[in-house]
């Protein structure tokens, strides 16, 4: 019965303050579209300059070959200083150019040179369109040869096929990478704030002074906001599978069951952040610092984890998202492969006995 | 869920007492400091009465609250709540007492029904027995048309009621309550004092609140008075006053003289242990075995009356605080002049503040509405009201912090809103919360805020050590000001507010909190800058501080009741019977005449 009492009004509160509705449904909406529509991690339409110093038919169906690939926008400039302005002004990301001696050079044995300027500031970017215009270049120089009815004489071949994410959308994974990010937002951000507003508005100090024990009282904050981020978890598997057309090729019920998991040691977390800060700004700044930005930047949803410092990849093994990131990505693009998922689960549920054995032992009826 | 938890503990045979602490001490620690909140505190509460746990801020009477609740656990000493060790089985202890913290504990954004009912279900009430339990509850507290009204839409007496209700809910052995009268209007804690009253009478609950009013001492049955963490006196209120029955007088004040100059005269006159304005009267506390003797007490002063006058429980605080001794620690050996303002001669009825149909509404709710008052040249005006009456809205709105909705306002001539720096140089602010850097010290706190109102040089450094000499601040230049004592801190901030000698004086609720030596010593100091032509304005919600004002207005719901002085105000409640009405005698009979006009109009 006091448990009820305390769910049902942990309810209402959620209905009536608007701030928790933001946390709970607006903010991962917004995450999702953010993410799913705004970031992306491919290159496309880079603006490329193209300066020709001498045009002739082959730099004609050289350039063609820039503006018929979907990863390029071109911009033809008249000249090397114009080009540099622009790559300067950051119009143009990159400068392709066809020196006059191109077509000349072309069928000698030594072949014609093609000069790349990148612009590197974004190290990732630089790489990608660089393998983008040597795409086009391989592309090009075998229409050439078949057009004059030669082979193109490259000794070895390279064949590529990219497995579970086959048209390489970073939408693809960064979607389901979200999930956690946002179910560390309701579980462990919305928890700690609300806790701390008992405490700051003192209607803590009068529940404790009932018949209510600790383990009730932290129950109490549980049961609402597992409910509440399971929703938002619904939400978002929702808005990945039917909006992003997000593949997901293992089982929901996988897909829920590690969900339920992470979100106990996300609940775990703010309950153990709610113990130790007591107003909702400590609160807040706790757990952005402690939760929101490791799930951010350590769970390997958008930086690599593989490709980070030792030191850095052994903090990582603290961070709840992580695990659920890889079961995430793993699910939705690959399926159900069990020797991923199992000792990644294993690994929330020993974060979760943790954080919320934490949190139930420091948990006192006291006020100091 | 298990079901009603029963209280565990049966009644203790052979004995009455339901609480007693023994030799408890409790420190805190904050920053890298402790502070010493309870020390060697034994104390006994009785069955079926109401103690009175009776201190001003920062005595230690929230922590002892907290202790008997087993909220805190003590540093030493043992403390028994209903024949259980409240450190031991808390859970047992709150399981058979009712306690209501300071801000009521109640969830602002449920409604009075879903409070009550949140309440019902932690207490482990049956469901068959809760409409019955609403319905008494209900109706105690008069709350029953709101039920459905969000608890954060209730006004300060509701929200105290409804927490109460929620206490009651499954009634309890003992009730604690925790400074359950601060900030309501008198209306609602005459109220409250009632419903206690018909708890103790009725049921034989037992009742401990805490209160910093110490006129309400007189309506326990007995009283603890806690001061500085340690317990300064126990028994009944009678007990306290009787030692001081035939030493409190009252002083006429003579047309030739100003109630000030009286007062100031008598506070320092021999055998004088506590001298404070009460209307057109000063009040006397004369030092034991002593007949006051006006021509000793006033020399040279003619048509002046004394009479003799019932000792009440503040009288014997300060007694107490003062050793009996003479009033030393209150006199204030001449506040130095601020030289800017006008000599006290000119002061006329020049206008300083006109105020005309004032109004300021937040979306459809008004704060403050049809304010009409002016204010003079050297006079002490007070504006008297309930937490959310609408003072400080007003009083943000004659700084120029708010801008008005409707209705004109000039200060010192002009709007401060639009008025240049030297306008807003004209009056000094000092804010409840005191608006000091805390973690600055003394001395730095009078340098940024002289710097800040543009002083520089040696008018610099002279109004520097005029703030350290004049408020006896000079011991403490170099302490940090958060860890200062409120006394202190209050005295810096008015320091600080004073810096730039202004004409004007803004003080919002300048001694809540503090006790009441240092409110006598604040008030010393204002009254001497009256003298010299300053203007005071003064917010106030006690009915006792109202007394020092020469014009008051009373404000409930944002609406003027009363604008006059004191004792024109207290004439108002004068009734056959009634000849010697309190200004909270008054306050409640205005407002229940205020209430009875607009249901007429409705």
């Amino acid at each position: 019965m006091r448990l009820e009492g305390l769910v049902r009004k942990e309810f209402l509160q959620i209905l009536r303050d608007p701030s928790s509705i933001a946390i709970a449904f607006l903010l991962p909406v917004v995450l999702l579209l953010i993410f799913g529509y705004g970031v992306s991690l491919d290159a496309k339409h880079v603006p490329v300059a193209l300066v020709v110093d001498q045009p002739s038919t082959d730099t004609a169906s050289f350039t063609g070959a820039f503006y018929h690939s979907r990863y390029f926008a071109p911009l033809s400039l008249p000249d090397m200083a114009r080009a540099t302005e622009a790559l300067m002004q950051g119009r143009v990301q990159a400068i392709v150019r066809l020196r006059a001696n191109f077509a000349r050079r072309l069928r000698r044995p030594h072949g014609a040179p093609i000069q790349l300027i990148v612009n590197g500031v974004d190290a990732n970017s630089a790489r990608l369109i660089q393998g983008y215009v040597e795409g086009v270049w391989i592309g090009w120089l075998g229409r050439q040869a078949r057009a004059r009815g030669v082979a193109l004489r490259i000794p070895v071949q390279l064949d590529p096929r990219v497995w579970f994410n086959s048209e390489l959308r970073s939408r693809n994974y960064l979607v389901p990478g979200l999930i956690a990010v946002i179910m560390t937002l309701i579980g462990a951000l919305l928890t700690a704030l609300v806790m701390a507003r008992e405490w700051e508005r003192g209607t803590m100090e009068a529940l404790m002074v009932t018949p209510v024990a600790m383990r009730e009282v932290l129950l109490g904050k549980l049961i609402p906001y597992f409910i509440l981020g399971m929703g938002g978890m619904a939400l978002s598997v929702a808005m990945a599978v039917w909006l992003f057309h997000v593949p997901l090729r293992g089982s929901l019920a996988v897909l829920f069951l590690c969900a339920a998991l992470f979100l106990l040691a996300a609940l775990g977390m703010g309950l153990l952040i709610s113990i130790i800060a007591k107003n909702q700004f400590v609160a807040g700044q706790t757990a952005i610092i402690a939760t929101f930005l490791p799930a951010f930047i350590l769970s390997g949803f958008v930086f690599d984890i593989g490709s980070m410092p030792q030191a850095v990849q052994g903090i990582t093994y603290l961070v709840a998202a992580r695990y659920f990131v890889f079961i995430l990505q793993t699910v939705f693009l690959a399926g159900d492969l069990w020797h991923v998922i199992i000792p990644n689960a294993l690994a929330l549920i020993v974060m979760a006995a943790i954080f919320l054995g934490l949190a139930r032992r420091h948990a006192r009826k006291r006020l100091e | 869920m298990t079901g009603n938890p029963a209280p565990s503990s049966g009644p203790i045979p052979g004995s009455d007492i339901v609480l007693t602490f023994r030799g408890v001490d409790k420190t805190f620690r904050a920053g890298g400091r402790t502070v010493r909140a309870l020390h060697g505190v034994n104390l006994e509460a009785r069955s079926g009465q109401v103690t009175g746990l009776v201190g001003p801020d920062g005595a230690g009477k929230t922590t002892l609250m907290r202790i008997t609740a087993g909220l805190l656990v003590p540093d030493a000493g043992a403390v028994t709540v209903l024949g259980l060790d409240a450190a031991h089985d808390s859970l047992a202890v709150q399981a058979a007492l009712g306690y209501m913290p300071q801000r009521f504990g109640l969830y602002e954004d449920l409604t009075v029904q879903e409070n009550l009912d949140l309440y019902a279900r932690l207490q482990g009430v049956p469901k068959d027995e809760r409409a019955a339990r609403y319905g008494e509850l209900t109706r105690m507290t008069g709350l029953g048309p709101f039920t459905t009204r969000f608890a954060g839409h209730l006004s300060g007496g509701m929200k105290q009621k409804l927490g109460l209700a929620c206490t009651l809910i499954r009634p309890p052995r003992l009730l604690l309550l925790d400074e359950p009268t601060v900030g309501v209007d008198p209306l609602s804690r005459r109220e409250l004092w009632t419903i206690v009253y018909r708890l103790v009478r009725e049921q034989g609950m037992s009742v401990l609140l805490s209160t910093a009013y110490l006129d309400e001492a007189e309506r326990c049955d007995e009283v603890i008075l806690i001061h500085e963490g340690e317990v300064l006196g126990r028994g009944p209120p009678q007990r306290f006053t009787a030692p001081l029955a035939g030493r409190t007088y009252a002083v006429s004040v003579p047309k030739s003289l100003k109630k000030r100059t009286v007062h100031e005269r008598l506070a320092d006159a021999p055998g004088v242990v506590d001298a404070v304005i009460q209307g057109e009267h000063v009040r006397l506390v004369m030092a034991a075995h002593i007949t006051p003797d006006l021509q000793r007490l006033l020399p040279g002063v003619r048509d002046v009356s004394i009479e003799p006058i019932a000792p009440r429980f503040e009288d014997s605080f300060i007694d107490t605080l003062r050793g009996g001794a003479g009033a030393e620690g209150a006199s204030v050996d001449a506040t130095p002049a601020p030289t800017g303002a006008a000599p006290a001669g000119s002061a006329g009825h020049d206008t300083v503040i006109e105020v005309h149909d004032l109004q300021r509404r937040f979306g459809d709710f008004y704060a403050v509405r049809n304010l009409t008052f002016e204010v003079h040249r050297g006079e002490v005006f007070g504006l008297l009201g309930a937490n959310g009456a609408g003072k400080s809205t007003t009083f943000r709105m004659l700084c120029g912090l708010l801008p008005p909705s409707g209705g004109e306002l000039r200060v010192a001539g002009a709007d401060l809103r639009t008025a240049g720096a030297d306008a807003r140089a004209r009056i000094g602010y000092m804010s409840q919360k005191f608006s000091l850097y805390g973690n600055l010290s003394v001395r730095e706190n009078l340098e940024f805020f002289a710097g800040a109102y543009g002083l520089g040089g040696r008018r610099r450094r002279e109004r520097i050590a005029w703030a350290l000499s004049g408020f006896d601040l000079a011991p403490v230049r170099e302490a940090v000001s958060s860890e200062l004592p409120l006394g202190f801190q209050q005295r810096l901030a008015l320091a600080c507010a004073l810096m730039h000698e202004p004409r004007i004086l803004f003080l919002d609720e300048p001694t809540s909190g503090i006790d009441p030596v240092a409110r006598r010593g604040f008030w010393r100091r204002i009254n001497a800058l009256v003298e010299q032509g300053v203007t005071v304005l003064v917010t106030t919600h006690s009915m006792e501080e109202a007394e020092y004002c020469d014009r008051l207005m009373l404000i409930a719901a944002g609406e003027i009741l009363a604008l006059g002085t004191p004792s024109e105000i207290k004439a108002r409640a004068r009734a056959p019977g009634h000849t010697h009405p309190s200004m909270e005698d008054a306050f409640i009979a205005l407002i229940e005449e205020h209430e009875r006009q607009r249901d007429a109009a409705a």
